[in-house]
């Protein structure tokens, strides 16, 4: 029996620790400990609300805006703000824009090099790639035999200057690598062209965000960006939407499926059983009912039953983790959290981050969850394309509930997303045309009240995120956040349950403890996203902490 | 330095021109201020050989920094990685996760020591000794200050390393402070909240061609990038000087783009190029989105210019 220690997990955002017990080539443990902490809650009592959003906006770079819309809502709920539809339709697209750019670096970027063997890459013949590339993806641009060629030549130009840079100590030859040398190349090829889309993409968030990352154009009760809705702007927004799009449907899902065809055996790898979507992209002034990706709780795998969701029914628990106080922990409503730090201790607290539960379940969170629901909740656009994900897989739907099953449904949500977005361009057009400029509430924030309680919502790229904001007299008296990797990647909980990923662990075969690609397989399925995930939760005082190492 | 031929045979390869390479090192020679002459020297800078290795800590960060440099196209990210410099560690992108990246990291500190350049995004946690913030096994704050010394030049990218930025903010939870404070070196700061990958990749040129630091301000800017003030060169700037003001978001005087002052804008102490260069290849910034410039580059704004809104 085996320990083995992976810290740092790279390929995240944040740090992350990960450590697994092996015996007989297959993982029998698991531990996940967050190894930073910032203390943003801390930094926002006692400031003004309408600043919430731009500093929760820095909980994460990788998952920019998401933060900053939860933050808004949350003052917006407190509030009473009143979005007009046009910061509604704003607010989606840039939601939409944050989608379509994330997801496939996720895919290419983050997770492709634990499928894609780069070194393999330069035995491959660039005549097969372009015909496997043209079977599998016809309409995909560069991909010729002269630009497979190009790509080879400059791979090995890179590879024989032994300046091997990020790829240097990389698992190349590992025997869990079951991508043939062509479908490596193809791969390899499309990490570098998706290099390049990535920085173009990101310009729809800047066009009505101001700038990517990090927009700065939001307000309580709507947007500011007055200038930008224009025929021009619109313009330049729909056809880098459509080039996204393009991209989308022509190198990135077709890439999924390929690659995912030569490593069927993962859609038994990997799985949990309970899964929660808050949902999102309200396509009308109506909430949830709207919501394009709808909100609902899963149980043990149980499609046919769909459950409303009770966020009074959440609670942190603290049993494994570096704080003080009731181990069952408390809803984020109410109680006191108080930091801890002593040692790193599997057997007992080894992590910065707590363990949301679920009527005391550990829920997975993100685009499997968003997916599963929706399926369930039969979704056309959802059940269309899983359906014909599977199909052309050939694969049972059980094979959903895996480390496979999370990256296909990354790719379908992205799809359906990025559709939708250009149906609310269109909405966003016809309000333009009949005259309706508004962007935000009217009201100057001298005209708004002084206090309220608010929830905001919302379900981005790595899940179920909510902020939660107590204003008393124009400031900020309490604000927690509950984020997607926290529900994911925590640990366990007062009952000792494993969180998501140390559960979807279990199982993994593990051929060499010192290249444990097959775990990373696992683990970058969830797209972690750690500086999001840690954090502190006061509900009631503004007190500095004082931190004992005991 | 070698003349590089390799570079232009490998862009010529791809289309791309021996006459497009100089305009776009015209173009980047003129964003650093520097004159028409150093063109070629630019050129020889880029393309020379074997690439200068560049190691990045990231420290107590959100990674937008690194999301931010991802954004650049001039050059493009997989240009500036696998053909101008060697991107010896970096988690966020590297292969290798555990000990086999620890190796890299290690390998290329010994292999290169003086001769590397570090990158560092994020601030130091240095209350509870550090402990707030670990990467395998030990703090950051040893880290960074066991590997800053051994560079040949360390580059603070974003506010947090340059200042102590978010973390930093009252009450400072963690008592995050700045690389140079942590480590007493001379950083080149390159900050912003995140920073335009523009000031980063120009600083590195800057480094490559001339083998120094680029002329820095009293706090460490490179002055091509942060030397003069938003203000001094926003296109509102007439509606500053004609007392045309933004008071509501949704109105006839937001719609028509005049001043955002009176909303809080921060331009006015704020020393950056955010309203020359722009942001993602020139397609809008803060201000032109109607929102108020919130002085991200400048060091303690989370605390200075807050509350954001509040015209100072």
């Amino acid at each position: 029996m085996a320990r083995v220690v992976i810290d740092p997990i790279t390929r995240i955002e944040g740090h992350l620790k990960i450590e697994v017990e092996v015996q007989n080539g297959k993982v029998t443990n698991a531990w996940s400990s967050s190894t930073l902490f910032r203390g943003l809650e801390i930094m926002l009592q006692g400031r003004d609300p309408r600043d919430a959003y731009l500093f929760t906006q820095r909980a994460c770079g990788v998952c920019t805006y998401v933060h900053g819309l939860a933050s808004i809502r949350s003052v917006d709920d407190a509030l009473g703000a009143k979005v007009p539809d046009n910061g509604r339709l704003i607010r989606n697209l840039l939601h939409g824009a944050q989608y379509v750019h994330d997801h496939p670096v996720h895919f290419y970027h983050l997770h492709a090099l634990d499928w894609v063997d780069i070194v393999s890459a330069l035995k491959a013949d660039p005549k097969k790639t372009a015909d496997l590339t043209a079977k599998v993806s016809p309409n995909c641009p560069g991909s010729g035999v002269n630009d497979f060629k190009a790509v080879q030549d400059r791979v090995k130009k890179f590879v024989d200057s032994g300046q091997l840079g990020p790829f240097a100590n990389g698992y190349w030859g590992h025997p869990a690598y079951k991508l043939p040398p062509e479908a490596n190349l193809m791969a390899v090829a499309h990490y570098l062209t998706a290099l390049r889309q990535q920085a173009r993409t990101a310009r729809l968030m800047a066009i009505f965000g101001g700038k990517n990352p990090h927009i700065q154009s939001m307000t309580v009760g709507g947007v500011t960006c007055a200038t930008d809705l224009t025929p021009d702007r619109i313009a330049e927004f729909k056809y880098l939407w459509k080039e996204t799009m393009d991209f989308i449907n022509n190198v990135y899902i077709p890439d999924v499926l390929a690659v995912a065809s030569f490593y069927k055996d993962w859609g038994k790898i990997g799985g949990t059983k309970n899964f929660l979507a808050y949902g999102d992209f309200p396509m009308g002034p109506k909430e949830p009912d709207s919501f394009l990706l709808p909100r609902g709780a899963i149980f043990n795998r149980n499609l046919a039953r769909v459950e409303p969701v009770d966020v009074s029914l959440i609670t942190e628990q603290i049993k494994h983790s570096w704080y003080e106080g009731d181990p069952k922990g408390l809803n984020p409503a109410k109680g006191e959290t108080k930091p801890k730090f002593d040692k790193y201790d599997t057997a007992a607290r080894y992590s910065w981050m707590k363990a949301p539960r679920y009527k005391n379940e550990p829920m997975e969170v993100g685009p499997l969850a968003r997916v599963l629901v929706a399926y369930g909740k039969g979704v056309p656009a959802v059940k269309e394309n899983v359906d014909a994900v599977l199909k052309k897989l050939a694969i049972p739907a059980d094979a959903l509930f895996s480390t496979l099953g999370r990256v296909a449904a990354r790719a379908v949500e992205t799809k359906v997303i990025g559709e939708a977005m250009g149906t609310m361009l269109g909405q966003l057009v016809e309000n333009i045309k009949k005259g309706d400029l508004n962007i935000c509430d009217e009201r100057t924030w001298d005209q708004m009240p002084a206090e309220g309680m608010g929830a905001g919502l919302n379900d981005p790229p790595r899940g179920a995120l909510g902020h939660w904001i107590d204003v008393k007299d124009k400031k900020i008296a309490n604000y927690q956040l509950v984020v997607p990797s926290t529900w994911n990647i925590g640990p366990r909980d007062a009952d000792d349950k494993r969180g998501p990923l140390e559960e979807a662990l279990m199982g993994t075969p593990v051929v060499d403890p010192k290249r444990p690609v097959e775990i990373l397989r696992t683990i970058h399925s969830y797209d972690p996203c750690i500086a999001c995930g840690v954090h502190v939760i006061d509900t009631r005082s503004n007190e500095v902490y004082k931190f004992e190492v005991v | 330095m070698s003349q590089g031929k390799g570079l232009l045979e490998r862009l010529e390869r791809k289309g791309i021109s021996r006459r497009d390479f100089m305009k776009y090192c015209t173009a980047l020679t003129a964003t650093m201020g520097l004159s028409s002459a150093y063109v070629s020297k630019v050129a020889a800078a880029l393309a020379s050989a074997p690439r200068p290795p560049v190691i990045w800590l990231a420290l107590a960060e959100c990674t937008g920094c690194a999301e931010s440099t991802l954004r650049t196209m001039y050059p493009w990210i997989d240009e500036l990685v696998l053909d101008i410099i060697s991107l010896d560690y970096h988690e966020t992108i590297m292969a290798p996760s555990g000990e086999a990246a620890e190796k890299s990291l290690h390998d290329s500190v010994t292999k290169n020591a003086g001769k590397f350049i570090l990158i560092v995004d994020g601030a130091v946690p240095t209350g509870d000794d550090g402990n707030f913030g670990t990467i395998a096994g030990k703090t950051m704050l040893e880290t960074v200050k066991e590997i800053g010394p051994k560079a040949m030049a360390t580059i603070c990218i974003g506010t947090c390393a340059s200042y102590g930025g978010l973390p930093a903010a009252a009450p400072n939870p963690t008592q995050a402070k700045s690389v140079s404070e942590v480590t007493g070196l001379t950083t080149v700061n390159i900050p912003g909240c995140p920073p335009n990958p523009i000031n980063l990749v120009g600083t590195v040129v800057n480094f490559l061609l001339f083998g120094k630091l680029p002329s820095l301000d009293d706090k460490g800017r490179p002055l091509f990038a942060y030397g003069q003030l938003i203000h001094d060169q926003c296109p509102r700037r007439s509606h500053f000087e004609a007392g045309e003001f933004v008071t509501n978001f949704n109105s006839e005087e937001a719609r028509k783009g005049f001043c955002l002052y009176q909303m809080g804008c921060k331009g006015p102490e704020t020393y950056n190029n955010c309203p020359i260069v722009k942001w993602n290849d020139g397609t809008s910034w803060p201000v032109q989105a109607g929102h108020p410039c919130i002085g991200c580059s400048e060091p303690n704004f989370w605390d200075k210019f807050t509350p954001f809104y509040k015209s100072s």
